[in-house]
């Protein structure tokens, strides 16, 4: 295989201890820049970036070796990488509104997160106190004849979480749709700071419910690759069914509601069947339907029960013998497939200029699941297939959730004929350990990023977490332009994007 | 084969899946529910969720009422798109500073009388998120709160015990 050019570029920086497992170097702005250039000619794919004080680092991973190389540049002011590459528009805005750090260059210089109200500018940075009314947020201008508007939200129709919509529309068609988000923000990373690792983690699980096992898992990877611990076996192995459990449970609750959108409640009503009989499962095996804080540091803090594997080999029989008859009617019912079919196409160029991840990119072409690039155990033992489409629009989207479905089952196979015996916790031993840590971790919705450093008190000095919906977002605007304002639910849904999770 | 699924479902009753146990205690929930919700609210009661911060946990589980296994639209209970059509606001979340205008408003926007459940540990007290600058906490710190449903999130069934819980007493705090 060859060496990525990244491992290159950080050689003219400096590599800093006790960063793990894939390393970080501190750089001059210059070699800053040369780390955006591989993003600007597509040899590398932004993967986060963030800040941390008066520092901003940028994960980046080089798609034809799997190396990830974090970079770091000191300073309040930092070159843009926005300017150059669109993907970090947004996540450099937010660095704007929680550090007070300046991305130099940077195209788009709004407020994000920060809507003026929380009393307080810069929160994680040299935080001041903030009065008076919030000012108002400048829409994007569309000029045309005819045109009109639609605000929709914060508070929407259906039973999902909160942000505002602004279409504007000729008559049915999109012109443009600009989102505004952040209204769930918790402040979730400055809670973390100074937590300790029980809390952090139950943090972790709560920043998008819907991913809790993902999060819970690449937060303990993070921690664990930050003080060189390594769990016991048995404990990966239950993470891995945890994770599947919860991408079928996910994926069965997106495919009905995809088509509840174009008024097929048929199939709504039989997914939402598969997904409760998961969840149960679920329950039955952890105690927990979402299978909340039952990964952490160390192990998992819940081991399957007795009678779990009766449980699972039920769930697999079940779903194999109902979902193909689902499938069957979904792929044969032309009034369905009439609405999914084209609509909200997204090119494979910009999957891949925004890195997309899970169904999103992999229906677009884009060929990426850290369980395969990364094989992180036990993924690494065990076989399954990652299903890529091309078309990119709402139909393609559907049928990479479908044939993961039936990866899912048979991972969940594979891990019940074959876990193994033995502890489940290993103790972390971390007072006086100090480290970073970076976790990738396969989500349902696509790669969930945490990045970690932990103090020599043993507390969490500095989190990040990163959900896939950072990339998703933007593409979801670019993917309306052109159909009718009534697909948008069907094009938003086979999105799915998670606004806790985005706006933390 | 739409066909032979429907036959499929018009054989076999979904709700037979819970084991015993669970499947008892529901069952007499939904009856108190139905009475109760009837007694109250003559045949439906219309609830509006409103997420004001949540990590979107409560809302898969209040999702999952309306599936064939707790089916709440039997009992006349069910989720409206609008404020303007609701008598009770479930609102999740540790409330965030920037939801907060948009509660007050969704708030105001209900026609009395209504009864608002705060739904989860978030929205009981701010739970693991209380004390951060982008949180104002519970609920009842933004509008009055009736009831509080614990839990992280909730399960269904939790969910549909509070309910019934709003719906039980002989005489409810007079409504604003």
């Amino acid at each position: 295989m060859t060496k990525s050019a990244l491992i290159g570029i950080a050689k003219r920086g400096r590599k800093v201890d006790g960063h793990g497992p894939w390393p970080r170097a501190v750089v001059t702005k210059e070699v800053w820049h040369l780390a955006i250039q591989e993003l600007v000619e597509a040899r590398a794919t932004l993967l986060d970036l963030w800040a941390d004080k008066q520092t901003v680092h940028m994960a980046l991973l080089d798609e034809t070796s799997n190396d990830i190389m974090v970079f770091t540049v000191e300073g309040r002011d930092f070159p843009s990488v926005g300017k150059h590459h669109p993907a970090a528009i947004r996540l450099e805005r937010t660095i704007r509104d929680l550090y007070g750090l300046n991305p130099v260059g940077l195209p788009d210089t709004r407020p994000w997160l920060d809507h003026g109200v929380w009393g307080i500018k810069h929160p994680l940075g040299s935080a001041r106190r903030s009065s008076g009314a919030p000012p108002a947020y400048n829409f994007l201008p569309t000029e045309g004849e005819a045109l009109h508007q639609i605000p929709v939200g914060p508070v929407h129709a259906g039973i999902i979480e909160p942000g505002h919509f602004r279409f504007t529309a000729s008559g049915e068609t999109v012109v443009r749709l600009e989102e505004r988000l952040g209204y769930v923000h918790k402040g979730t990373q400055s809670l973390m700071i100074g937590a300790d690792i029980d809390k952090a983690a139950r943090l972790a699980g709560r920043v998008s419910g819907d991913s809790t096992v993902a999060y819970a898992f690449a937060f303990a990877q993070a921690v664990e690759a930050a003080l060189g611990v390594k769990p016991p076996q048995r404990a990966v192995w239950l993470r891995a069914l945890m994770s599947e459990l919860e991408r079928l449970a996910n994926h069965f609750g997106d495919i009905g509601a995809i088509c509840n959108d174009a008024s097929f409640s048929l199939l709504y009503a039989e997914c939402g069947v598969l997904r409760e009989l998961t969840l149960r499962t679920a329950k039955a095996c952890f105690g927990h339907r979402l299978m909340m804080d039952c990964i952490v540091p160390g192990g998992v803090a819940e081991n399957l029960a007795p009678d779990g594997l009766q449980h699972l080999r039920s769930l697999v029989e079940t779903v194999r013998r109902k979902f193909p008859e689902l499938i069957g009617i979904y792929d044969n019912t032309a009034s369905l497939q009439d609405r999914t079919v084209t609509t909200g196409q997204l090119s494979p160029a910009l999957a891949r200029a925004f890195g997309a991840g899970g169904y999103v990119g992999r229906a677009s072409g884009r060929d990426f699941d850290v369980r395969k690039a990364m094989a992180y155990a036990p993924y690494g033992e065990l076989a399954f297939e990652v299903p890529v489409f091309d078309q990119g629009d709402v139909n393609a989207r559907v049928w990479v959730r479908i044939r993961e479905v039936e990866q899912s089952l048979g991972l969940i196979e594979q891990i019940v004929e074959r876990l193994p015996a033995g502890a489940t916790m290993v103790d972390l031993g971390n007072l006086g350990a100090t480290g970073e840590g970076l976790g990738l971790v396969e989500g349902f919705r696509g790669d969930v990023l945490v990045w970690v450093r932990i103090g020599a008190d043993g507390l969490v000095a500095a989190c990040h977490l990163r959900d896939p919906s950072w990339f998703h977002w933007p593409l979801l605007e670019a993917v309306i332009e052109g159909n009718i304002v009534a697909d948008f639910p069907l094009c938003n849904k086979s999105f799915n994007c998670s606004y806790s999770g985005h706006d933390l | 084969m739409r066909r032979l699924l429907l036959k499929n479902l018009m054989r076999k009753a979904l709700t037979e899946a819970p084991p015993p146990v669970d499947e008892a205690a529901l069952a007499e929930l939904a009856a108190n529910l139905d009475r109760a919700a009837k007694r109250r609210l003559g045949r439906s009661l219309a609830i509006r969720e409103v997420d004001a911060g949540s990590c979107n946990a409560c809302e898969l589980e209040i999702h999952a009422l309306n599936n064939a296994f707790y089916d709440l639209e039997r009992f006349g209970l069910r989720f409206v798109a609008s404020p303007r059509h609701a008598d009770v606001l479930l609102v999740t979340g540790p409330v965030t500073k920037n939801m907060r205008e948009a509660l007050e408003r969704t708030y105001r926007a209900t026609p009395d009388p209504k009864w608002v459940v705060a739904v989860g540990d978030c929205a009981a007290d701010g739970g693991i998120f209380a004390g951060s600058y982008a949180v104002v906490g519970g609920v009842s710190e933004v509008v009055p709160v009736d009831l509080h449903i614990r839990g992280c999130p909730p399960s269904p069934e939790q969910l549909l015990k509070g309910l019934l819980a709003l719906l039980e007493p002989q005489e409810l705090p007079a409504k604003r």
